[in-house]
């Protein structure tokens, strides 16, 4: 270990000697520093620090010394410093030369003060405009190319589109299904607690299949993929933006929209209505299975139940609004993934922000279609 | 080369790495001293940066011992590990800056995580440092993001010297700067080391930086290594270095011919 670092002040003839000794280096940087606050410094005097006894040196030692240098002139002493050894000279001209005054403060953030709040508040609603109406700009881009399909539609990419729907369908099977299944089986299981108070066990059916069939399914389905596949599409075109890819299909005469987001689009209106009439059918399973677990209502019962509380219209309610969903989800994430700009940092920030988004403006949706149903009196 | 055993710093014994099949460096010997400037060169996927990496411990080597300040870095533990990383500084090839925190807590990092400093004291330390790799003072409450690339290799320096290293490993410090900014950053690296004593190793692309600051240079060659000061490299008959030193680019940054 090295030996500590002091300061020692004495009196000689009519000056006033500060010795410094041993190793003046970061690691005992914290100790000095507290010892040299303690320091009472004089006022007018002649000092001289004395470096003799100062066997190390680095950076934060040479900057401790300059800066108690400084304190002193600052006080009127006239300040010398003796026997710098001359290893120790480039070091302390270095550090001189950044001048020996205390860093700048560091500035207040902005949103810390009061008008500063009020400001940031300001700024966030009109850039929420701004976002809003670039959306609407991003929609109506995408509209546009695809009407241009219309007239060229050879310029469909039928693979990309294909390798989209495995991606965002066939992977999601698993985690879509047994979400759905798992559903099902604690709705049946809180239903039939509730009902059987009632004597209306059976009604546990009846609950099932509209609350899936109308809306668990959809949502849930809705939520996983926007989860799964919004984020990626972010991640994958944010991805490609950072690399300049974007810039090297546009200069290769390919337009990325055409490329990148209708496959996307396409792909996923195709997949989740059928993801959806997957997860309601694995959500019926599941409150079947418990329902004859808890209940006793066989299958046979429980089907019979079921074609009595449904039509054929509760579940096409639930699919018809699995391809808005879709288009909310494939075109957000496809639109914030264009958002992204330089920096890895922000992809990652522009992943999370298109996953909240899509699932908001999913239930936002799902919400308006509960009004438009009831309005037609579905 | 009788240099004596203390004057090493870095030894590097019979080194074998590889990626699957795909052998790297098969027996390399290095040793370098303290207060040189070794600049190690090679071709592309000749593994410089796969050199640096594997000397500080972030790669494990397949076959070799590997010796910086007497630490055996490849089976270091835990508090032997902490130890040493207080007496080397890296900086990698862009910086390498945290995102999320401005210039001046970046360099702030090591100081208050091995030393736990009291914060006005780090504040000095780090606006001492921003001014030694010649940053402006304002500098120091900017996100990496706000700098130019010159700029954010000068703030990865700062780090990399916060805690006042003995070693200064540095993975091609003037690519991507123009030349100016690369001359600037050279002068700097010569300046650094004569008031700090530091030993550099240094990763380079650049001739230019190898003629102007290095003492020897290790050139990467068929899996090995050949080290020697320039005017024995420029001697070497071996096809590669000579293409190298004796190339357009290399004629053209030698000091003679300028």
């Amino acid at each position: 270990m090295a030996p500590p670092a002091t300061i020692v002040a004495s009196e000689e003839s009519g000056a006033l000697i500060m010795r410094a000794e041993g190793s003046w280096l970061v690691t005992s940087a914290t100790e000095l520093d507290r010892r040299l606050h303690a320091l009472d410094l004089p006022t007018d005097r002649r000092v001289t620090l004395d470096l003799a006894g100062v066997d190390r040196l680095d950076t934060a030692g040479a900057w401790l010394l300059l800066r108690t240098e400084h304190a002193l002139s600052a006080r009127g002493n006239s300040v010398a410093l003796a026997n710098v050894r001359e290893s120790f000279a480039p070091l302390l001209e270095q550090v001189r030369a950044r001048g020996s005054g205390a860093p700048l403060p560091h500035p207040i953030p902005p949103h810390h003060t009061l008008i500063g709040f009020v400001a940031r508040i300001g700024e966030i609603t009109i850039m929420l405009g701004h976002r809003v109406y670039s959306m609407l700009g991003f929609g109506g881009l995408v509209s546009i190319t695809f009407a241009q399909l219309f007239r060229r539609p050879r310029r469909l990419r039928v693979i990309a589109t294909l390798v989209q729907m495995e991606q965002t369908g066939l992977d999601a099977m698993p985690i879509v299904g047994l979400l759905s299944f798992l559903i099902g089986v604690v709705m049946a299981y809180q239903g039939a607690d509730q009902l059987r108070r009632f004597g209306a066990e059976i009604y546990t059916v009846n609950l099932l299949g509209i609350a899936i069939l109308r809306e668990l399914g959809v949502l849930l389905t809705a939520i996983i993929i926007a989860g799964r596949s919004g984020s990626a599409f972010t991640a994958q075109i944010g991805t490609m933006q950072v690399n300049q890819e974007i810039d090297a299909l546009r200069t290769l005469g390919l337009e990325p929209v055409e490329v990148l987001v209708l496959p996307r689009v396409f792909g996923l209106v195709l997949t989740l209505p059928l993801l959806v009439f997957y997860a309601d059918a694995m959500g019926l399973l599941g409150g079947a299975l418990m329902s004859w677990a808890t209940l006793g209502i066989s299958l046979p019962r429980f089907l019979e139940q079921l074609r009595g509380a449904i039509t054929e219209w509760t579940l096409w309610i639930g699919v018809i609004k699995a391809p808005f969903f879709a288009m909310i989800i494939a075109m957000i994430g496809c639109y914030e993934g264009f958002n992204v700009t330089g920096s890895a940092e922000s992809v990652g920030r522009l992943t999370t922000q298109s996953v909240v988004e899509s699932i908001f403006v999913v239930i936002v949706a799902d919400a308006a279609f509960s009004i438009l149903f009831s309005l037609l009196k579905i | 080369m009788a240099a004596s055993s203390d004057d090493i710093v870095i030894r590097v014994r019979g080194l074998v790495t590889s990626f699957g099949a795909q052998t790297v460096h098969d027996g390399l010997d290095l040793d370098v001293r303290r207060g040189e400037v070794i600049g190690v060169v090679g071709g592309s996927g000749s593994g410089k940066s796969v050199l640096l990496r594997t000397v500080i411990g972030l790669k494990r080597p397949d076959a070799g011992s590997i010796d910086v300040l007497g630490y055996d870095v490849p089976n270091l533990g835990e508090a032997q590990a902490r130890a040493l990383e207080q007496r080397w500084g890296v900086l990698f090839q862009d910086g390498a800056l945290f995102s999320s925190l401005t210039v001046a807590q970046n360099i702030e990092v090591p100081l208050r995580e091995h030393l736990g400093m009291p914060e006005p004291l780090m504040d000095e330390i780090a606006a001492c440092k921003i001014a030694i790799v010649g940053l402006p003072e304002a500098t120091a409450d900017k996100f990496p993001s706000q700098l130019s690339g010159g700029m954010r290799k000068r703030a990865g320096l700062a780090r990399s010297l916060a805690l006042d290293p003995e070693i200064l490993f540095l993975d091609e410090p003037t690519a991507g700067l123009d030349p100016i900014a690369a001359a600037d950053f050279d002068q700097l690296i010569r300046d650094l080391k004569a008031s700090l004593g530091l030993t550099v190793f240094l990763v380079t692309h650049d001739l230019d930086t190898l003629f102007a600051i290095c003492d020897r240079v290790a050139v990467l060659v068929d899996k090995t290594i050949r080290v020697g000061t320039l005017a024995q490299h420029l001697e070497d008959d071996h096809p590669w270095i000579h293409a190298y030193f004796h190339g357009p680019r290399g004629r053209a940054a030698q000091p003679t011919n300028k």
